[in-house]
């Protein structure tokens, strides 16, 4: 009796929708046919792994390579910390320049968006080479590596929960006559400022990861490590490294989540 | 007396070329409480807002504080009106997650120096003093610590009033100050002005649509109908039945 009125099953699909849908399945299929692994290349790869697994126990914890090891994350660390801490203070800035309604240079926000998203969608592996070529190997490249990937991070994070503060402050302050950096030092910043934490958090476990694979491509820190025992085929050590790295990565996810959930 | 606020034949039209108000005359005079009433859309906001200089008028001219002006001020101008102003809004305007008396202190921002009201770390010795004494003015002294969220919607208008008192302005001007309140907080901020305007000798000029409150806290009543000022007169000669007939189509 109702028929008429009764909803469908499933919502009514457009021709072109339909189209682009079997498309993209195409596309996938197609792709996956040339880059996933085959299932010959599956079951010839897991006799392979089993073995490179067995090469790496036991992990090599002879004291002087231990040691050897823990100078290595050190450096890491650092890399990590002063990298996030010179980015997350650059990255105001910008965020600034870059915040609708906010910014001081109206339309020309853009520019410095535009500047952000470079460093963000460049990966860090390639400015670390820029940094390797223009510094030098070490942990000077590594450390300004950190600083443009947390610029690119932050500075969109930043900009995103400036423009999402609340207006009211603002206004008020802007009628008595308050200009637009004393708006933002005393509303804009404090009223973001749980969500400026929590993206320095998120920066600073990013930068933890990020540091670790640095060495791969000379930028300093333990990946320098890890890529020596690989080239040498000293795989007990490659193990010590990558359980360091788990161990360290998680110890860093644990403290910030801690940190994140103390924040309001 | 000397005139805080002086406006001839002001006229306010929307973009669409429709007026807001027209044929405006005001002479409001210091320590005079005004109280500005009329139904929604009547201009009353808009009104307040191009004596002040902060939207533009269409047509008239005004003197506000001294300052001459047609349209809108020159921003020399629009300084020296604002340095001289306190404003209350409906919304209270505070920043949450800053200090009660950090947000008082806010009120000086508008000043020369005034980067050292970001916060009442930095703040002046003198300033912080002034800001306690605002806060005493408003009963709320003992608040000074607490955050801004932690207050109740009156209490937060009360902190309001202090951040503009803080200023010591000439000129007090209050948007609907009450209308978000319940009846009770409501006349309770609307006595506070009423009796720091007394106090300190400060024009206060307030919209309102509690007929309650325009009798009970102003020494005149501007009334505005279908764009004019429908009746402009001490309160004590308004009844009721003036009242009413503002607020009827």
């Amino acid at each position: 009796m109702h028929d008429r009125l009764m909803l469908r099953r499933l919502p009514p699909i457009s021709p072109i929708t339909f189209s682009l849908a079997v498309a993209l399945a195409a596309l996938v299929i197609v792709s996956a046919g040339q880059v996933a692994p085959s299932p010959g290349q599956l079951a010839g790869g897991i006799p392979r792994m089993a073995n490179l697994v067995d090469r790496m126990m036991p992990p090599n914890l002879e004291p002087d390579f231990l040691l050897r090891v823990f100078w290595r994350m050190v450096e890491t660390f650092q890399i990590a910390l002063v990298g996030t801490v010179v980015g997350v203070v650059l990255s105001l800035p910008f965020a600034w320049l870059s915040a609708r309604d906010i910014t001081p240079i109206g339309p020309f926000r853009h520019i410095s968006r535009m500047l952000v998203s470079l460093f963000r969608t460049v990966p860090d592996l390639v400015w670390a080479l820029l940094f390797v070529s223009a510094v030098g190997l070490g942990a000077v490249a590594g450390t300004m590596t950190i600083v443009i990937d947390t610029i690119g991070f932050c500075g969109r994070f930043f900009a995103e929960a400036m423009e999402d503060a609340d207006k009211k402050p603002q206004e008020a302050l802007f009628a008595i006559g308050a200009k637009r950096f004393s708006v933002l030092c005393g509303a804009v910043l404090p009223d973001a400022m749980p969500s400026l934490i929590n993206t320095t958090l998120f920066a600073l476990e990013k930068a933890v990861r990020s540091s670790v694979v640095l060495g791969l491509v000379g930028a300093g820190g333990i990946g320098q490590e890890l890529k020596v025992a690989f080239d040498l085929f000293q795989y007990r050590n490659a193990s010590t490294i990558i359980l360091v790295i788990f161990a360290i990565v998680v110890v860093m996810e644990l403290a910030t989540d801690r940190l994140r959930s103390k924040v309001q | 007396m000397t005139a805080i606020i002086l406006a001839r034949d002001l006229a306010k039209n929307y973009p669409n070329g429709k007026a807001v108000f027209s044929n405006i005359g005001l002479n409001i005079v210091a320590r005079e409480r005004v109280a500005l009433i009329g139904s929604n859309g009547a201009g009353k906001s808009t009104l307040l807002k191009c004596l002040i200089g902060l939207l533009p008028s269409s047509d008239g001219e005004i003197v506000t504080l001294g300052e001459r002006f047609r349209s809108t001020p020159s921003l020399a101008q629009l300084q020296r009106i604002r340095r001289q102003i306190g404003f209350v809004f409906q919304h209270h305007g505070l920043v949450n997650r800053q200090s009660v008396l950090t947000n008082v202190l806010q009120g000086k921002l508008g000043l020369p120096g005034g980067w050292r009201a970001w916060h009442h770390s930095i703040a002046k010795q003198h300033w912080r003093e002034e800001a306690m004494q605002s806060l005493a003015d408003v009963r709320l002294l003992d608040k000074a610590g607490a955050r801004a969220d932690a207050l109740s919607g009156g209490q937060a208008q009360r902190v309001a009033i202090a951040r503009a008192l803080v200023r010591r302005p000439k000129l007090l001007i209050a948007d609907e100050p009450a209308a978000s309140l319940d009846p009770t907080a409501g006349r309770d901020v609307m006595s506070i002005f009423s009796d720091l305007a007394l106090e300190h000798g400060i024009t206060f000029i307030y919209t309102t649509h509690d007929m309650q409150h325009a009798l009970e806290y102003s020494d005149r009543i501007i009334a505005l109908k279908a764009g004019k000022v429908f009746f402009d007169r001490s309160t004590a000669d308004v009844t009721r039945a003036d009242l009413r007939d503002v607020f009827d189509a």
